[in-house]
C-alpha cells in the first residue's frame, strides 16, 4: 500500500516538475516585448473598460497613451483630471485638465405629463420600439422608459424611477463616460459641464414639434416660444427647430430663465428654495409649483437620500 | 374606445407551442415505460418515481425562491421531467436519501449552478444519476430480479443486469453461447423482464413513447435512430468479427439504457445541438462512446457516461456545424 | 405533391375570412393625406404648393432619383396643407394633405370599365408609362417597380414570376382580384413579359385558392407563355426567394437580386397596376385591400384611393369592434400594427386586420431551451436563436458573418417558438445595426 503512495507522489511530482520546466522554456522563448509603461499607465486607469475614452478597454486607452506624442483627443472621463495627471507624471507629459461632465436626461414626459397613445408589447428594448415606432405616446421625441440607458451603465448611475417612468442620473456615480449617450435611441442624453454643488439648468425636451402640437403631446414640453431665449443675459440659450438649447459653457446659472418657461420645461436642480418674497417660492409652499419641478426635486432627493 | 390599442412588432399572430406543452408532452411519453416498470417491480418503482420528482421539483422551488431569488417556474414541467428521468435511471429500490441527494445534484449542481432551464451544458438527470453511480455504487448497481406487481421497495431481491452478467462471465472466461443461455431471452428484454434502473427495460414501451414523441413533433427523428443505428453497427462489427467474445447488436441495443438514452436522454433540448447536422455527428459521438465503454470500459454499461462526454462536445458542435444557409450554392439555370 | 420551397416554413392558421367577397368600391373621403414616402427608397417631392386645385390622376409629388417613385391625386380636391402626419411606419411623416371637392380627373385616364387585352408599345414606352404612373411592388414591400423591370447590364431574365401567392393568414385582397380582374391580371402580365423579353411567364397559386388556380388556367390558355402552377400552402411561399425556389427550384445567392438567378417577380396586384397604366393611362391613385379580423361584423375586399384614413376603411366594414386590440396594417405575420387610426391606406396596404383584445398581446417570455424549432422553420438557413442573442450583445461581426442579413424578417421563428422569445425583434435590430456598418464601410 505505502509503495503506491510512494509512487504516486514521486511520478507526480516528476510530471509537475517537468511540466514548470516547460513551460518556464516556452515562456521565455515567446516572449514579447511590451512598453512596461503601459502596465504602469493601466494601474493607474479605473479599470472600468467602459469604452468612455472611445477605446475597447483601459488597456487599449494605455497603450494609445503611451504611443502618442500629447494627449489630444485622450482623456479618461471616468477618472477624470487627478487620473491624468497621474499618467501624464508616469510618461513625463503635460496632462490637459477638462472640466468634469455629468449626464442629463433631456426629457421630463413622465406619464402624467404626457399620456400614452398606445400600449407597447414588443421586446422591452428602447432601440427595437425606436426603430419602429415614435414611442408609446403623442410624442415622437421623448423617453421611451425601456431602459437601454440603464442596462448600459456600468456605474450604477442610473435606474429607472417607477413614478415617472424615466431613468434618473445620479450624479456621483455618473463618470460621463457616454455610454448612455449612444445607447439612447432618441439621443436625449447629454454631457453637461459639471456646476459647482452639481448644480444645473437645461432645456428637459427634445420635442421639435410646433409649439401647439408639442404642447398638446406632452404637458412639460419645450413649444419653442423663445421666452428665455429672450431673457438670458449671456446668450447661452439658442432656439432651433422650435426647440430651445442652453449651453453649458456659457450659461452661468442665473436662474433667470427658470421662471419664464410657461410650460416648466426648463428645469434647475441642486438650488437652494427661492427667497421667502419671491412669489414662485410662495407657490411651492402651496403645492402649485410646477409639476416637473417637483418631480425632478423629488428624485434629486431620493437621490440624495440614497447617498446617505 | 377606452383602452389603448396595442403596437408592437411583427409577427402578430403565435403558433399553440409552449415549453409547458412541450414537457407535459415528454412526460406523458415516458408514461408506458413507467407503467411496465411498476407491472415488474411493484411498489418501488411507484415510490422511487415519487419520490424523484418530488424531491426535484421541491428543489428547484427552493433554489428559485430562496437562492437565486428569481421568478419560481417549477410549473413549466421541466423539473417534473428531470424528476422522471432521475427515477428511471436508478434501482427500484434505491434508498430514499439516495434519491435526495441525487435529485439536489440534478437540480442544484447539473441544472441551477448554471442559470436554470436552457443554460446547462450537461443532461441534469445524468448529472445526477452519474453521480450516485459513482458515489454509491453498491445501491446503484444492485437490481432488483421482476417481481411482479405486489413486489416491495427496499426489500426486493437483487440481481445484475444482463449487461452486467455478460461482462463478468467474459472476465471469468466464459463465452457468448454459454453466457447468452444466463440473460433473459430477446422477447423478455423487448417487453422488459429483467434486471436493470426503473426506466431503461422496456424497450416496447420506450419506443412508444418514441413514435407519440415523433407524432406530437416533440422531437426529431435524428438522435435516437443515428444512436441506436450506431451502436447496432460497432457492436455487430465485433459481433462478426469474433462472435464468442461479443454480444449481438440486438442484445445491445435492448439493454443497458440505450432505448432509455436514445429517446429521451440524448435528445434533452437543452444538450443536444440544434441542427439535424450537429445532432446526427453527436448521436454518433454518443453511439461510438457507448460500444467503447461496454467493450474495453470496465463498466458494463455506458450509455449516460456516453451522452455526458458528448453534451460536452455541443457548444462545440452549435459553433460549427451551421444549417445550410439559403442560397448558399449557386444553382445558375 | 405539389411544388413548394424545401426548407423551413410554417403554416399558421388562414383565417381568409373574406375570401369569396366581391371586391366594392369605397366612397372616396372627404379629406385624404397622402404621405410623401409609400415606397423604399427616397420620398418623392411635392409639386403642388398649399391652396392648389388638384384633380384626380393629377401628378403632386415626383420621384426623386431612379429608386423613388410618382405619386399622384387619388381625388380632386384642394390641397390644404403639407405636413407631418402619422403614417404606417409609427412616426409623423411628410404628407400631402387634400380636401375633397367635386369628381374631375385628368383627361388622359380612361376611365371606361372595358377590357383592352392589345397593345402595341414599345418597351421603352412600357418601361415609361410605369415609371410615370408610380407603381410600387404591391404586395406590401413597396420597391418601385420601373427598377426592378430595368435589368442591369450584363445580366438576362428567362422568366417572369407573378405572385398570386398571398400566403398570409386572413388577407384575400389578390384572391379577390385575381377572381374579379383574371384577364386584367394576364394582360398586365403579357406587358411585363414584353418589357423583360422574357418568353415565360409562371403564376404560382396556392392551393388554398382552387377558384382563383381554375379561373386563371383557363384564362391563361388565350395568353401564350403563362402558366398557372398551382402551390402546397406554406409560410413564407410568398415571399421572392421562396417563391423562386417554389417554381423553378433556384436559389437567390446570398445578398442577391432575383435577376441574379434569371427572374423578375411581381405581385398580381402590380401586374393589374401595369395594366392600369399601361392600357388606360390610370395612374396608381388606389388599390384593393382586405379588411378583416374575428370580431368585425363585415370582413371585406374594398377597392379604396390612396391616402384614405383607415378609420373611415374600417368603418365600412362595420366599424371597429369593442374587443379591438391591435389594428394591423397587412398581414399578421409582417403587418405593422399601427398606432393611430387617422394613419393612411397608402400603396402597400394590402390589408387592415383587427386582433382582438387576448390575441394581441404577446405571452410571457421564457427562457431558451434550445429546442432548435426556430432553426427548423427558418426557410432561409439562419440560426435565429444564436442572431438574437448575438443582437443583444451587440456582438456585429458574428451577427454579419451568420448572415444576419439574409432574413426576410418572415418572423417564422417568433411565431413557432414555444418560449415566446421576440426572436424577429432583436434580429431586426442586428440588421439595423449590421446595416449601418456595412453601409459606413463603403
Amino acid at each position: 500500500m505505502s509503495s503506491v503512495v510512494l509512487f504516486t507522489i514521486v511520478s507526480l511530482s516528476v510530471l509537475g516538475v517537468l511540466s514548470a520546466i516547460i513551460l518556464f522554456f516556452v515562456a521565455q522563448k515567446f516572449k514579447v516585448f511590451e512598453d512596461p509603461r503601459i502596465d504602469q499607465v493601466e494601474e493607474n486607469l479605473p479599470a472600468a473598460n467602459c469604452g468612455g475614452c472611445g477605446f475597447a478597454g483601459c488597456r487599449n486607452f494605455a497603450e494609445a497613451l503611451v504611443k502618442s506624442e500629447s494627449f489630444d483627443g485622450l482623456y479618461c472621463p471616468v477618472g477624470g483630471n487627478e487620473t491624468m495627471e497621474k499618467v501624464a507624471q508616469i510618461l513625463g507629459r503635460e496632462a490637459v485638465a477638462q472640466d468634469p461632465k455629468v449626464a442629463v436626461l433631456r426629457c421630463n414626459g413622465a406619464c402624467d405629463f404626457r399620456p400614452k397613445t398606445n400600449q407597447y408589447d414588443g421586446a422591452s428594448s428602447c432601440a427595437i420600439e425606436s426603430a419602429l415606432y415614435g414611442g408609446d405616446t403623442g410624442c415622437q421625441y421623448g423617453c421611451l422608459g425601456l431602459g437601454d440607458c440603464v442596462d448600459v451603465c456600468n456605474f450604477d448611475a442610473l435606474h429607472m424611477d417607477p413614478v415617472t417612468g424615466l431613468p434618473v442620473v445620479n450624479d456621483t456615480n455618473c463618470t460621463a463616460c457616454g455610454a448612455c449617450v449612444d445607447a439612447c435611441p432618441k439621443d436625449l442624453f447629454e454631457l453637461r459641464k459639471r456646476a459647482k454643488k452639481d448644480r444645473k439648468i437645461y432645456v428637459a425636451c427634445r420635442n421639435e414639434d410646433k409649439g401647439g402640437i408639442a404642447r398638446k403631446n406632452c404637458e412639460v414640453a419645450c413649444t419653442g416660444c423663445t421666452k428665455c431665449f429672450k431673457v438670458c443675459p449671456y446668450e447661452a440659450i439658442t432656439m432651433n427647430n422650435n426647440l430651445a438649447f442652453i449651453d453649458a459653457d456659457k450659461c452661468k446659472l442665473c436662474r433667470k430663465c427658470v421662471p419664464e418657461c410657461p410650460t416648466n420645461a426648463i428645469i434647475e436642480i441642486g438650488f437652494p428654495p427661492p427667497k421667502i418674497k419671491e412669489p414662485a417660492d410662495v407657490e411651492a409652499t402651496d403645492g402649485k409649483t410646477g409639476p416637473a419641478e417637483t418631480i425632478m426635486k423629488e428624485s434629486k432627493e431620493s437621490i440624495n437620500n440614497k447617498e446617505e | 374606445m377606452s383602452k389603448l390599442i396595442t403596437i408592437s412588432p411583427s409577427p402578430h399572430v403565435f403558433g399553440s407551442q409552449s415549453v409547458g406543452r412541450l414537457m407535459y408532452g415528454v412526460i406523458l411519453a415516458l408514461v408506458p415505460a413507467l407503467l411496465v416498470s411498476v407491472f415488474f417491480y411493484g411498489m418501488g418503482a411507484i415510490i422511487v418515481t415519487l419520490l424523484s420528482i418530488g424531491f426535484c421539483v421541491l428543489f428547484e422551488f427552493l433554489i428559485q425562491k430562496f437562492i437565486l431569488k428569481t421568478e419560481v417556474r417549477i410549473s413549466d414541467g421541466s423539473a417534473m421531467v428531470t424528476g422522471l428521468l432521475l427515477a428511471f435511471n436508478v434501482p427500484s429500490n434505491l434508498p430514499w436519501w439516495i434519491i435526495m441527494i441525487g435529485a439536489l445534484i440534478a437540480i442544484g449542481v447539473g441544472k441551477m449552478t448554471f442559470g436554470g432551464l436552457g443554460n446547462n451544458p450537461f443532461n441534469p438527470a445524468l448529472v445526477g444519476r452519474v453521480f450516485l453511480l459513482i458515489s454509491f455504487p453498491v445501491q446503484m448497481t444492485s437490481y432488483p430480479v421482476p417481481g411482479g406487481l405486489n413486489t416491495g421497495y427496499v426489500d426486493a431481491v437483487t440481481g445484475a443486469t444482463p449487461l452486467g452478467i455478460i461482462k463478468e462471465g467474459l472476465k471469468s472466461g466464459l463465452s457468448i453461447s454459454d453466457l447468452m443461455k444466463e440473460v433473459p431471452g430477446y422477447l423478455d428484454l423487448f417487453i422488459g423482464k429483467m434486471g436493470g434502473s426503473l426506466g431503461e427495460i422496456a424497450a416496447a414501451a420506450l419506443i412508444l413513447g418514441f413514435l407519440f414523441m415523433l407524432f406530437r413533433k416533440i422531437i426529431t427523428w435524428h438522435i435516437p435512430v443515428t444512436m441506436v443505428g450506431t451502436i447496432a453497427l460497432f457492436t455487430g462489427i465485433l459481433w462478426l468479427i469474433n462472435p464468442d467474445k461479443n454480444a449481438d447488436p440486438l442484445f445491445h441495443v435492448l439493454t443497458g439504457g440505450v432505448l432509455l438514452g436514445a429517446i429521451f436522454m440524448a435528445t434533452d433540448y437543452v444538450t443536444s445541438p440544434m441542427t439535424p447536422k450537429g445532432m446526427i455527428i453527436y448521436s454518433i459521438g454518443i453511439g461510438a462512446i457507448t460500444v467503447i465503454i461496454r467493450v474495453f470500459g470496465s463498466y458494463p454499461e455506458g450509455v449516460s457516461f456516453a451522452i455526458l462526454i458528448m453534451n460536452g462536445f455541443v457548444p462545440l458542435i452549435n459553433r460549427y456545424i451551421k444549417p445550410k444557409r439559403f442560397g448558399e450554392e449557386v444553382k445558375h439555370g | 405533391m405539389l411544388k413548394t420551397f424545401a426548407k423551413g416554413g410554417i403554416h399558421p392558421p388562414e383565417n381568409k375570412l373574406s375570401a369569396h367577397v366581391t371586391i366594392l368600391d369605397l366612397p372616396v373621403p372627404k379629406t385624404v393625406s397622402i404621405p410623401l414616402s409609400q415606397h423604399l427608397g427616397v420620398p418623392a417631392v411635392p409639386v403642388v404648393d398649399k391652396g392648389d386645385a388638384v384633380k384626380a390622376g393629377q401628378l403632386i409629388a415626383k420621384s426623386e432619383g431612379f429608386v423613388s417613385s410618382n405619386i399622384h391625386s387619388p381625388v380632386s380636391g384642394k390641397v390644404v396643407k403639407i405636413d407631418k402626419v402619422p403614417d404606417t411606419s409609427g412616426y409623423k411623416k411628410n404628407a400631402i394633405v387634400i380636401e375633397v371637392e367635386g369628381d374631375e380627373w385628368i383627361e388622359t385616364v380612361d376611365r371606361n370599365g372595358d377590357l383592352i387585352n392589345t397593345f402595341d408599345y414599345s418597351r421603352e414606352e412600357i418601361l415609361k408609362k410605369i415609371l410615370e404612373a408610380g407603381i410600387v411592388g404591391m404586395g406590401g414591400a413597396t420597391f418601385p417597380s420601373h427598377v426592378k423591370l430595368t435589368i442591369p447590364r450584363g445580366k438576362k431574365a428567362n422568366y417572369l414570376i407573378i405572385n398570386g401567392v398571398e400566403c398570409e393568414p386572413y388577407l384575400t385582397a389578390d384572391h379577390a382580384l385575381m377572381m374579379q380582374k383574371g384577364e386584367e391580371i394576364l394582360v398586365g402580365t403579357m406587358i411585363l413579359k414584353k418589357v423583360l423579353d422574357v418568353d415565360k411567364a409562371l403564376i404560382g397559386i396556392e392551393r388554398n385558392k382552387p377558384d382563383a388556380i381554375e379561373h386563371l388556367t383557363r384564362l391563361s390558355e388565350k395568353y401564350p407563355g403563362i402558366e398557372v402552377y398551382p402551390l402546397q400552402e406554406k409560410y413564407p411561399q410568398g415571399g421572392e426567394k421562396q417563391l423562386i425556389k417554389a417554381l423553378i427550384n433556384r436559389e437567390v445567392p446570398s445578398g442577391g437580386l432575383p435577376i441574379d438567378v434569371g427572374t423578375v417577380v411581381h405581385n398580381v396586384g402590380t401586374a393589374f397596376a401595369v395594366y392600369e397604366a399601361v392600357q388606360k393611362n390610370k395612374p396608381l391613385i388606389e388599390r384593393v385591400l382586405t379588411v378583416t379580423g374575428k370580431s368585425i361584423s363585415k370582413p371585406s375586399n374594398f377597392r379604396v384611393k390612396i391616402g384614405t384614413p383607415i378609420s373611415d376603411v374600417i368603418e365600412a366594414a362595420g366599424g371597429l369592434p369593442e374587443d379591438t386590440g391591435k389594428i394591423i396594417s397587412g398581414g399578421p405575420m409582417m403587418g405593422k400594427a399601427i398606432n393611430d387610426l387617422s394613419v393612411p391606406v397608402t400603396k402597400g396596404s394590402s390589408g387592415i386586420l383587427i386582433l382582438p383584445e387576448p390575441e394581441a398581446k404577446r405571452k410571457k417570455i421564457d427562457p431558451c431551451i434550445r429546442c432548435s424549432r426556430c432553426i427548423n422553420v427558418c426557410p432561409m438557413g439562419l440560426e435565429p436563436y444564436l442572431l438574437m442573442s448575438l443582437s443583444q450583445k451587440n456582438l456585429f461581426e458574428r451577427l454579419e458573418n451568420e448572415k444576419v442579413m439574409d432574413c426576410i424578417e418572415c418572423g417564422s421563428c417568433s411565431y413557432t417558438c414555444p418560449s415566446n422569445r421576440p426572436l424577429l425583434d432583436y434580429i431586426r435590430l442586428g440588421k439595423v445595426n449590421v446595416g449601418k456598418i456595412i453601409r459606413s464601410r463603403k
